[in-house]
């Protein structure tokens, strides 16, 4: 790290597993980031790359059988990993909030949006009465830029908007002031017309805030105009991070660069994609050394026998031999 | 809301009108009630008074509305079997059927619901295979069965139920009720048990299969990811969205209760409406087994209506549709 700052959240060497009849599987392996306070951390990577796992880790949500088999997962210097259920409850919403991809159905249909507000803010601010806690839900909802808040904190989820509802998620995310947010896709599902609108918004109370961000998307637009760094990911590693422009603009990585060319610029009506060859390996299939390097073009002997670590580039890190000795 | 209450209720009406057609036709088909009513040595002038008196000249149609006129007063006219009211034959054993369903429903539910959340919560412990595997025998034991063990084992083998009756009753108005004596109170417990068992069941696995399915709905998901504990996201969270299907079929099964209570009342010698129609069945008294068809349906319809109004103040997607 050049900067000084210190972190907000802070991943080291994390593994999780999946044990299973047929073995176990290692879902994510050995993955090290962070991200600074008010800083906007993009995640991409193909589809089963492991970037909601990643997430699901932080929060202490995995799945089971899934668990973390090893590393540390630190929020402002203090370790959240293996806490258990109880300790984590207090630790989601109030200092990790979470935001999912499909607005439509991350609310409870029963309830109004200010009582599911409200439930929030009362479950992580103890003390706080209804009546409180409901000029709060206004309050938020007026910061996300829901319209008549007053009124509309008593509608129900059905009586608003896909992108309104992702307003909502958001100020539900937002309602206990925590360090960090989770937003795994939190436009995926929307009209696109309302995409800029939500990542701009978040973006904007982010860095009003100083709420550190881990944004999860396929759409290098939306990273190009929200994130401040990119940590690409490829089955289960993390194999470039660095400053936005330059994973964009001039990657590092053979993968990020294959992945960059699969994507139309910016204004571009031909959508010819230069895909890279092949598939990603399933996780009970990856090869030895570089788990890339059967696609890759620039591949050579060392990739095949040995895994690269992430490796300082010009600005960033990257996960490839071409930066430390070559290939050969 | 208000024109969705009068839609159910007109749907209510039209229900209740097929319904009557269909108990006015057992009179058609069920032959000449002269013949029944009237004895060996009568005349043909009597008959053919008689014939007037009952307006079976008039034609089809006017007999019809006059039956749907009369019934909705009330009035099913004289039992052929012991020339009573029929309505009040119906009101002196309906109470002991409403409060053998009622004791049941309220049972299938204090048992069946948290039976439910157990099983579904704790899934995959031994007490909660157990009690899986416990109530596929449950669905599948006939409730007669059931009522004949239950009598072998609490009234026969160790005496301390009463087999049948209802006890001693007390008389409220025109009803008469078995909670306020001793007697009454025990009378209940096999009769309730047994048709209820069948029900703590099918609200037992329901339960169980809807609280697992709403806790794999994302916004189970987000609740945990907001942070909210365990216990008031099985309780607030998934419940209410299990409540739905239970209020349905708790309240379809009332009417199936008093339906199959006549299984029940004649095993336990209870002198509820089900007897009432097992016996007008073997005389054959037909205005008895239409005014218990109509009676039966009626409840069925208001329950439905119920259900739909209360679908309405659960779940409020429900209450702004045209
Ligand atoms: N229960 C499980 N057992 C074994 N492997 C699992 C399990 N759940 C998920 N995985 C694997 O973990 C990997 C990471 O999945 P993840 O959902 O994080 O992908 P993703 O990068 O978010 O993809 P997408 O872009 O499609 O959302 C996948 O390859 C998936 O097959
Ligand atoms: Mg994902």
């Amino acid at each position: 790290m050049l900067d000084a700052t210190p972190s907000c959240l802070e991943v080291r060497n994390l593994v999780v597993e999946f044990p299973g009849r047929h073995g176990t599987v290692t879902a994510l392996n050995d993955i090290t980031l962070d991200i600074r306070p008010g800083e906007i951390l993009g995640v991409v990577g193909e589809s089963g790359a492991g970037k909601s796992m990643t997430g699901a880790a932080i929060l202490g949500l995995l799945e089971r059988p899934g668990r973390i088999a090893g590393g540390e997962i630190s929020l402002a210097g203090r370790r959240i990993d293996g806490l258990g259920d109880r300790a984590m409850e207090k630790v989601r919403g109030r200092e990790i909030g979470a935001i999912f991809q499909d607005p439509l159905t991350s609310l409870n249909p029963l309830f109004t949006v200010g009582a599911q507000l409200s439930e929030t803010i009362r479950q992580h601010i103890p003390g706080t009465s209804r009546a409180q806690a409901r000029a709060r839900a206004v309050e938020l909802l007026q910061e996300v830029g829901i319209p008549a808040p007053q009124e509309r904190v008593d509608h129900f989820p059905h009586q608003f908007s896909g992108g309104m509802r992702q307003r909502v998620v958001i100020a539900l995310a937002l309602a206990a002031r925590p360090k960090l947010i989770i937003a795994d896709e939190p436009t995926t599902a929307l009209d696109v017309s309302i995409q800029a609108q939500i990542t701009g918004l978040l973006r904007k109370l982010c860095k009003e805030h100083d709420t550190a961000v881990m944004l999860v998307t396929h759409d290098m637009g939306v990273i190009a105009e929200t994130a401040d760094r990119v940590a690409v990911m490829y089955a289960g590693r993390l194999i470039e991070i660095g400053p936005v422009e330059d994973v964009l603009k001039s990657p590092a990585h053979p993968y990020t660069r294959g992945l960059m060319a699969s994507i139309p610029a910016l204004g571009a009506r031909v959508r010819t994609l230069h895909q890279i060859d092949g598939a990603m390996p399933r996780l009970n299939a990856i090869p030895a050394g570089c788990a890339f390097n059967p696609r890759c073009t620039l591949a050579g002997p060392r990739c095949r026998r040995n895994r690269p670590d992430l490796i300082p580039t010009r600005s960033g890190q990257a996960a490839c031999w071409l930066y430390e000795g070559g290939v050969e | 809301m208000l024109v969705f209450v009068v839609k159910k209720l007109l749907n209510a009406a039209l229900v209740m009108l097929a319904v009557s057609f269909l108990a006015f036709l057992i009179f058609q088909l069920a032959g000449d009630p002269v013949d029944m009513m009237s004895s060996e040595q009568s005349t043909q002038a009597d008959r053919d008074l008689l014939r007037e008196r009952l307006g079976l000249n008039d034609n089809f149609l006017v007999q019809y509305v006059r039956f749907v006129a009369n019934a909705a007063q009330g009035n099913f006219g004289i039992s052929y079997r012991n020339g009573q009211e029929v309505l009040g034959l119906i009101a002196d054993r309906f109470p002991a059927t409403m409060e053998l369903v009622l004791v049941a429903t309220v049972l299938s539910l204090l048992i069946g619901l948290p039976l439910g959340i157990l099983t579904a919560i704790k899934r995959g412990t031994w007490y909660s295979e157990i009690l899986q595997f416990a109530s596929i025998i449950g669905v599948s034991l006939p409730s007669f069965v059931v009522g004949i063990l239950l009598i072998l084992v609490f009234s026969v083998t160790l005496g301390i139920l009463p087999a049948f009756g209802r006890g001693e009753v007390v008389e409220l108005g025109w009803w008469s009720t078995g909670f306020l004596t001793k007697s009454g109170l025990m009378a209940l417990i096999l009769p309730s048990i047994s048709l209820s068992l069948y029900q703590v069941t099918l609200i037992m696995r329901l339960v169980r299969a809807e609280m697992l399915e709403v806790m794999r709905s994302d916004y189970v998901k987000f609740a945990r990811a907001r942070g909210i504990p365990r216990h008031r996201i099985y309780f607030r969270h998934a419940l209410r969205n299990c409540l739905m299907p239970v209020v349905t079929l708790t309240a379809m099964n009332i009417g199936t209760l008093i339906a199959f209570a006549l299984i029940t009342e004649t095993v336990f010698q209870w002198p509820g409406m089900g007897m009432l129609f097992i016996q007008a069945v073997t005389f054959i008294d037909i205005p008895v087994m239409a005014a218990y068809l109509c009676i039966v349906a009626l409840i069925f319809v208001f329950l439905n209506t119920m259900v739909d109004i209360t679908y309405a103040v659960i779940d409020p997607r429900l209450r702004d549709a045209k």
